[in-house]
């Protein structure tokens, strides 16, 4: 039982926390830019590689890093916005999946290109987890992503309930129509939208290399669990991608644990089946997701 | 004269492999051209034709199931029909969604097919893939084989050209071309569009897999790494937004002038120096990836644009009633 809680809730818990905060941007730009950005996965990648890049240069802690790095990768996600996004505004939503599935893949090769794809980590060597009550073991960076994420969400929390900009963020997202007849300035909204979704996948994907190590296709390969959430969760509701990044997360973990007999009920190749096996399931039950988000 | 052998040889391989992404852009512009259904996991379909017609056709061999030794043509039958079945699997979930939601769980089915070739070891020897595949006219003398294969390749692109400008034209493709440009209208004449989708996604998917197959025979080789599934899906794509969507002759020449353009960089590349070379790799998949923004912002009819049947009409028979 402890094996349990040491080995597949905690880090269920840790993975679900970085994919509640990836999932809360590919929620935003679903429901207020409206179309799946396939590119959101190689932003947080990127986002990765700055903070790498910053730790190399000043030899600072990751996390003291990354509000810079969160400011580096906005201002990328907004000058994309501006070059790439802006100007298929009217085209039909179809065409603007289809110019981020481009970006996804151009701002790959860029990272590729200027880091190299080579396996690197934040800090080397292995942390010793503290152990509480003889048994339970939780790792220190643990702890600290968890307790940062939260810290992140509460943020994400305050700014859509008690800002004006976040306000107009939901306004938006219910309907854009009502959302510029009150008045809204659509976008600035948009750029807010921008801003908030790069900053935490910058957030989720410096957590991750915290917890695992820096490669190129981190980004992509946490893609579909992200996609997964936000469809659990319900399309549009950040709350839902909240819940539904935590659920994934540790339905992904607790999947591996041997359940029935002695081998793992899910073998830990097909953990990213898992996400997609929800998300279908969902898809096929109840389109909304959980929270009640909009079909669109 | 050497050389000149060699040139033909080397446009004897464009055309064939232009050819075999010309079968996959055809089957994509039923999907998106025709049908406006966004799919994100061609690799996934290419993968499932590859390696069914390669397990179904190998001699028996130990490292993976199958080694039926059955003829060719029933490989590539096969391999149709059994990415026809999961696209079917895929579209009826989808179809009632909007696009996104099909092209997110496109690109999911795709992950899976290749997480499954890689880590079912007994079926598909895992990584180290599947070889000795054979190979059409393989035992005719030397520059015959490679033509015979082209000639091949070329016909099937014929054949289905043929077959979807029929399709196009017929009820069938105008009630699709209706359904992508306003489905409340064409819902309201009484048409089944769900079913209409389904039919073009699963028809779609049926020439990627055949495309998959293709590649196997031609390459004797398959594993879960040959087609990196998203520089494959991404290239079709770009293939067909730069000849032209919903127009067939536009997926066929887009397919051979990217994948010319494609092939030639490669060239160019393999020359520099090995860890230039490597980087460069990556300069590619940016360029194709902006010459894909480009066609989108400016050109989005790309080189051929969609023929409208009606309108043709129109302009061949001035409006005589006042």
């Amino acid at each position: 039982m402890i094996e349990f809680v040491n080995f597949h809730l905690i880090p269920g818990i840790v993975l679900g926390s970085i994919y509640a905060l990836g999932a809360i941007g590919i929620t935003l730009t679903f429901g207020i830019l409206r179309f799946a950005n396939f590119a959101h996965g190689e932003t947080m990648t990127f986002g990765v590689y700055v903070t790498l890049t910053l730790i190399w240069v000043t030899g600072l802690h990751p996390l003291v890093l990354l509000p810079l790095a969160m400011v580096v990768t906005s201002a990328v996600a907004l000058s994309m916005d501006r070059v790439f996004y802006k100007p298929l505004r009217a085209s039909p939503t179809i065409i603007l999946v289809m110019a981020s599935f481009g970006l996804m893949l151009m701002l790959r090769s860029v990272t590729q290109f200027s880091w190299g794809v080579q396996l690197q980590s934040f800090q080397p060597g292995i942390q010793r987890p503290y152990v509480l009550f003889d048994a339970l073991r939780i790792s220190p960076k643990h702890i600290v992503i968890v307790i940062a994420a939260i810290i992140l969400m509460l943020a994400v929390h305050y700014l859509l309930t008690r800002t004006k900009i976040g306000k107009a963020m939901r306004a938006m997202a219910d309907s854009p129509e009502l959302a510029r007849l009150t008045g809204i300035e659509t976008e600035r909204v948009i750029k807010a939208t921008w801003i908030v979704g790069a900053s935490l996948a910058a957030a989720a994907g410096v957590f991750l290399a915290i917890d695992t190590h820096v490669e190129t296709m981190m980004g992509f390969k946490i893609l579909l669990p992200l996609f997964a959430a936000a469809i659990l969760g319900g399309v549009g509701s950040p709350y839902g991608a909240m819940l539904g990044g935590l659920v994934i997360g540790i339905v992904e973990e607790i999947s591996t644990y041997p359940w029935i007999g002695d081998a793992p009920l899910v073998s830990p190749g097909y953990k990213a089946g898992v996400a997609f096996a929800l998300m279908v399931v969902m898809l096929i039950w109840r389109p909304s997701g959980l929270l009640r988000g909009r079909v669109f | 004269m050497d050389q000149l052998y060699g040139i033909s040889l080397y446009v004897i391989s464009l055309l064939t492999f232009g050819g075999i992404y010309a079968v996959m852009a055809l089957g994509l512009n039923v999907q998106w051209g025709f049908t406006g259904m966004f799919n994100a996991g061609i690799a996934g379909f290419f993968a499932v034709g590859a390696y069914t017609s390669a397990i179904l056709t190998t001699a028996a061999s130990e490292r993976h199931i199958g080694g039926l030794d059955l003829p060719i043509i029933l490989g590539f039958i096969a391999a149709m029909i059994t990415a026809g079945i999961i696209a079917y699997g895929v579209a009826k979930i989808c179809i009632r969604l909007r696009s996104d939601y099909l092209a997110i769980a496109t690109l999911g089915i795709a992950e899976i097919l290749r997480l499954m070739f890689k880590n079912e070891t007994w079926a598909t020897n895992g990584p180290r893939g599947v070889s000795l595949i054979p190979k059409p006219f393989e035992t005719l003398p030397e520059p015959w084989n490679h033509i015979a294969f082209m000639a091949l390749v070329l016909l099937i692109v014929f054949g289905l050209y043929v077959l979807l400008e029929r399709a196009r034209k017929a009820p069938w493709g105008r009630v699709m071309a209706a359904s992508r440009e306003n489905e409340a209208a064409t819902r309201a004449a009484g048409k089944d569009v769900d079913r209409l989708r389904i039919e073009a996604f699963v028809l779609g998917s049926m020439f990627m897999g055949l495309g998959g197959a293709l590649t196997a025979h031609y390459l004797k080789f398959i594993d879960p790494n040959a087609a990196d599934p998203l520089t494959a899906t991404f290239l079709i794509w770009v293939m067909l937004i730069v000849g032209g969507s919903a127009n067939n002759k536009g997926a066929i020449v887009g397919a051979i002038l990217i994948w010319t353009i494609w092939s030639a960089t490669e060239l160019l590349t393999s020359r520099l120096p090995d860890e230039l070379a490597i980087r460069t790799a990556y300069v590619r998949v940016f360029l194709i990836g902006l010459l894909l923004q480009i066609v989108l912002q400016r050109f989005p009819n790309g080189i051929l644009p969609e023929q409208r049947e009606k309108a043709l009409r129109a302009e061949r028979e001035p409006q005589s009633q006042p």
